[in-house]
């Protein structure tokens, strides 16, 4: 009797006490016992005759990605530092005096896309994952990962994130291939359009001006104003009619932008127009007893021409309007225009000029706002002071050392940095150690493990610097590592009883950290060299 | 593994990791910073890697790894407490041992007295196993009868457990799925635990597949149905081992659950010496238990032949075999209808890579392979296949599937692969492109293990 596989399930589910099942029992046989023969006939029939599926439809090919593949070493290397990403060792306590690797991971991608590599296919589901888990790591991972990821983050919801704003552009546009470039540019995305017009301005600041203009009254305010703000690199005089006519744009922050980038360039008319207006409010007053001070005259009202130049009329809450209008102009006003004014020969001297009636900190703070934007290298200098003068106290500060040191080159920044660490420890260094160039220059570097090295011997904890600890993991020259590992060595106990107990196997575990990490970096550097 | 005086890959020496928290520590451990007179001596037969560990403590920890392989694989010993074998400083060191002659120099210089004296003492260990075992006729006899008398006591044992079992299967079907529905996991377990009793741990572990059939109505009675029925032919099967061919009998002791011994097999069975391709490697914890399992594939002979190793209470199994060696060697097939098991005898040269993939066929004939092996082992689960020329189809939701380059055929992906990352690392190797894959291809589907990109992946 030969039965079907379904009949043989229903006889299974009511059970062969109910129905007579669909099979014939040898004699002697059960009937349970003979149906589950035929079960097992059926079963194994089934499985010896499975048969292929139709096909899906299949992806489309991933487009090629030319660079060069990793060389074996850093390839491994990158195995390593993306199976450490699921976090060190729990996150909290101790760190122990092993290298962290998820923190290397950021330099390593920038190492190897300096080296302009693609990444291994096999490693791009964990890099994608890492990038998703940390977006900081995007741009550098995306870059690496090439346009195989995008391909690959089609197929995979989970890795969306890669095709919303990557900082590449779309597969196979250069910036050369114009046809291309105007399809992306009338059609792409939001964010392929972002990242294709800043790669034209890299290579062509004009050309990526006059693609903009031939959609600009088209595009929407929100989108005008990230497009806007993509012409801040390479920034020049010849952007100037543009961005005037911007200034009369339908939205107040497409304008206000507008505005902020003439006054960028000391030689814009936006620029002439704020220096005529800061002139009349700010002068030099001879005619006291003293040495001459600056004088002030806030300005009485907001006109319509200094709105449609970017002031904006209304002061945030707790600031009176005269001094806000005030400060908006020394802002957007050439620093240039003060050493004439004055009849002075430089910044320092500007500087040094005592101001009347309590208008130091408006007019101090406004100079360095707009040193910061003119990168003005002089002025910085000015403001900032000598690194060994005492750091203005928390709160009270107009003055951003940080931002004033990003307008200096790199060399004269680690300088002071040194200096100010030199004089200060390491308690305020933190933000100034941030905007110094990696790897820091050597005079930079020996501040800071001195000033390590004599917190140990004050005593203290490592992790009351951990913070700086960590940069200096990162950001120190390998080179420095011979140097530092007689710092690693366990000391005993001060006998004096001095010191936190434990502190110095603390301190010897994060100096060998230090040095291991050090070491780490110049090997992945090797590799990466290939 | 290496008696050339090679350095292992990083892969090589992460497999050797119990488990994925010490690859982490390995891998931190494996920089320059913490270690001190480290080296390395690759000379000759006697390899081994040394060096000094800072730890938190005051006394840096110990670390010597013998590479030799005496004794059936690297040897490892530290003086830390880590009960990980082997532990994060043996991993770490290893690690940066790989990384070449700058991070631990291989001078062939002397390893320090502490790391020579335990080097020595393990050289003597192995050479003393090695030695036969001086005969003596008298116990050994015994030992024998005492042997034959057991196996008989145990033979008995599971037959009247699958008598049992046989019972409980009858009852079920006269009743009907349907009543047993509800509520059956109990039972089953307690069913489970009675083939424990009775030595049969194949039978065991079948017993515990059925109380895991899950789904809704139909679908999980044609399940348990088809469990139920397998279960039953291979009760049957023992019961009647008298009737069996040689060899269909030995398939059935080996799935109740009798083992037969690999040295006794190394000495009895014909080996067969081939340059075997090491096709995957691959690890399951249960977390009392690693198994690892190691399929090959001999060049000239054509066969497959899958090795089992198991590490205990936190150590790796010691048979590593890292995907793309190859090493020409005897194995032995454990005798079954349809042999794949094998243990792995005389090594005859050091393993080299061999990075190709093996020329394989579509899905068809992944799926015919697997057919005509049921046909002397109906009871398996899937048979290892390599398809070349397919593309991974991505299907987070509808399922996986490897499609041929022509014909428009596909072998579904075994869905309990779900959507992990050995898939997605597949299709980005793949990049829409065919691919050679090796894998399982069973009822189920095809579950992916390694592919060639060119050199090969593991999935």
């Amino acid at each position: 009797m030969i039965s079907t596989w379904d009949e043989l399930v229903t006889a299974a589910l009511l059970g062969t006490e109910r129905r007579t099942p669909p099979t014939r029992p040898r004699p002697g046989q059960d009937a349970a016992a003979a149906l589950l023969d035929a079960a097992a006939l059926r079963t194994v029939q089934r499985r010896a005759g499975l048969l292929p599926v139709a096909a899906r439809e299949l992806p489309e090919a991933a487009p090629e990605d030319p660079r060069p593949s990793l060389p074996p070493a850093a390839r491994r290397r990158l195995e390593l530092l993306l199976a450490d990403r699921a976090g060190p060792g729990g996150g909290a306590g101790r760190r122990g005096s092993a290298p962290d690797l998820l923190e290397l991971l950021p330099q390593w991608l920038a190492a190897a896309n300096g080296h302009g590599y693609r990444a291994p296919a096999a490693l791009l589901p964990a890099l994608l994952d890492a990038a998703r888990a940390r977006s900081d790591l995007r741009p550098q991972a995306l870059v690496l990962a090439g346009p195989r990821a995008l391909w690959l983050a089609r197929l995979n919801p989970q890795w969306k994130y890669a095709l919303r704003g990557g900082p590449a552009p779309a597969p196979g546009t250069r910036p050369s291939d114009v046809g291309a470039v105007q399809r992306v540019w009338q059609e792409g995305l939001f964010s392929e359009r972002v990242a294709l017009l800043s790669s034209v301005r890299r290579h062509d600041p004009a050309g990526a001006r006059e693609l903009l203009a031939t959609t600009w009254p088209r595009e929407r305010a929100e989108d005008r104003l990230m497009f806007l703000d993509s012409l801040r690199e390479e920034l020049s005089l010849a952007d100037e009619p543009f961005l005037e006519q911007a200034l009369s744009d339908r939205s107040r922050n497409v304008r206000a932008t507008a505005a902020e980038l003439l006054s960028a360039l000391p030689g814009s008319a936006l620029a002439a127009r704020m220096a005529e207006r800061a002139r009349s409010c700010v002068g030099l007053d001879r005619t006291g007893a003293d040495a001459p001070r600056i004088a002030v005259e806030a300005p009485h009202e907001c006109d319509g021409g200094m709105q449609r130049d970017g002031i904006v009329a209304k002061p945030p809450s707790g600031r009176g309007e005269r001094s806000w209008w005030l400060s908006q102009l020394v802002e957007a006003t050439p620093l240039d225009t003060w050493c004439e004014r004055f009849g002075v020969t430089g910044a320092a001297e500007a500087v040094a000029l005592p101001v009347a009636d309590g208008w130091q900190p408006d007019l101090h703070a406004a100079w360095c706002r707009a040193a910061v934007r003119q990168r003005d290298g002089e002025w910085s200098r000015a403001l900032l002071g000598p690194a060994t003068s005492p750091p203005a106290p928390e709160g009270s500060s107009w003055r951003d050392p940080a931002k004033l040191l990003s307008a200096l080159p790199p060399a004269e920044r680690a300088e002071w940095v040194a200096e100010f660490i030199a004089t200060h420890g390491l308690s305020e260094a933190f933000r100034l150690l941030g905007v110094c160039a990696v790897p820091w220059a050597e005079p930079l570097g020996r501040a800071v493990v001195d000033a390590l090295d004599i917190a140990r011997d004050a005593g203290s904890y490592p992790w009351s610097f951990s913070g700086v600890m960590g940069l200096a993991e990162r950001c120190l020259d390998p080179a420095e590592a011979d140097r530092l590992e007689v710092l690693t060595a366990l000391p005993d106990d001060p006998e004096d009883g001095t010191g936190a107990p434990g502190a110095v196997g603390y301190w010897a575990e994060a100096f060998q950290r230090l040095v291991g990490t050090l070491r780490l970096r110049a090997t992945m550097r090797a590799e990466l060299a290939g | 593994m290496n008696p050339q005086g090679e350095r292992w890959t990083a892969e090589q020496v992460l497999a050797l990791a119990p488990d994925a928290a010490s690859r982490k520590a390995g891998a931190k451990l494996a920089a320059p910073g913490p270690w001190s007179a480290a080296g390395a001596r690759t000379t000759g037969d006697a390899g081994a890697v040394w060096g000094e560990c800072a730890g938190s403590g005051s006394k840096p920890y110990r670390t010597v790894v013998d590479l030799s392989g005496h004794g059936g694989g690297p040897g490892f010993h530290c003086s830390c407490p880590s009960r990980k074998f082997p532990c994060k400083h043996a991993l770490g060191l290893l690690l940066l041992w790989t990384e070449g002659e700058d991070a631990v120099p291989a001078s062939g210089a002397e390893p320090p007295a502490w790391a020579g004296e335990w080097l020595e003492r393990r050289r003597q260990r192995a050479e003393r196993a090695a030695e036969p075992p001086t005969p003596a006729d008298g116990p050994a006899a015994v030992d024998t009868e005492a042997a034959r008398r057991r196996s008989e006591r145990r033979a008995q044992r599971i037959a009247a457990g699958a008598t049992e079992l046989e019972q409980r299967l009858t009852d079920l079907l006269r009743g009907g799925l349907a009543a047993a529905d509800g509520g059956s996991y109990g039972p089953w377990e307690e069913t489970a635990a009675r083939m424990v009793d009775a030595q049969a741990p194949g039978l065991a572990a079948r017993v515990r597949e059925l109380a895991s059939v899950t789904g809704s109505g139909a679908d999980r009675a044609a399940r348990l149905l088809e469990e139920c029925a397998l279960l039953h032919t291979l009760n049957q099967g023992y019961l009647h081992l008298d009737r069996l061919p040689e060899a269909l009998a030995a398939t059935v002791r080996t799935r109740v659950g009798i083992t037969s011994d690999a040295a006794a097999l190394l000495a009895s069975a014909a080996p067969v010496r081939d340059l075997w391709l090491v096709l995957a490697q691959q690890d399951s914890d249960d977390g009392r238990l690693i198994t690892r399992k190691i399929w090959l594939h001999g060049r000239s002979t054509g066969r497959t032949a899958l090795l089992l190793s198991y590490g205990a209470g936190g150590r790796a199994p010691e048979l590593s075999l890292p995907t793309g060696l190859a090493l020409d060697a005897d194995i032995a097939y454990y005798p079954a209808a349809r042999p794949l098991r094998a243990v792995l005898g005389t090594r005859h040269a050091a393993p080299a890579p061999s990075p190709e993939a093996p020329a394989g066929g579509d899905a068809a004939a992944a799926l015919r392979a697997y057919g005509e092996a049921l046909r002397d082992d109906p009871w398996l689960e899937a048979w290892p296949a390599i398809v070349s020329a397919v593309t991974p189809v991505p299907g987070p939701e509808q399922g996986w599937q490897l499609a041929d380059a022509h014909g428009g055929s596909a072998l579904p992906v075994d869905p309990r692969c779900g959507d992990r990352m050995g898939l997605w690392r597949l299709a980005a190797i793949s990049g829409g492109s065919p691919v050679t894959v090796f894998g399982e291809c069973g009822h189920r589907g095809f579950t992916p293990l390694t592919t060639w990109a060119p050199e090969p992946v593991a999935l």
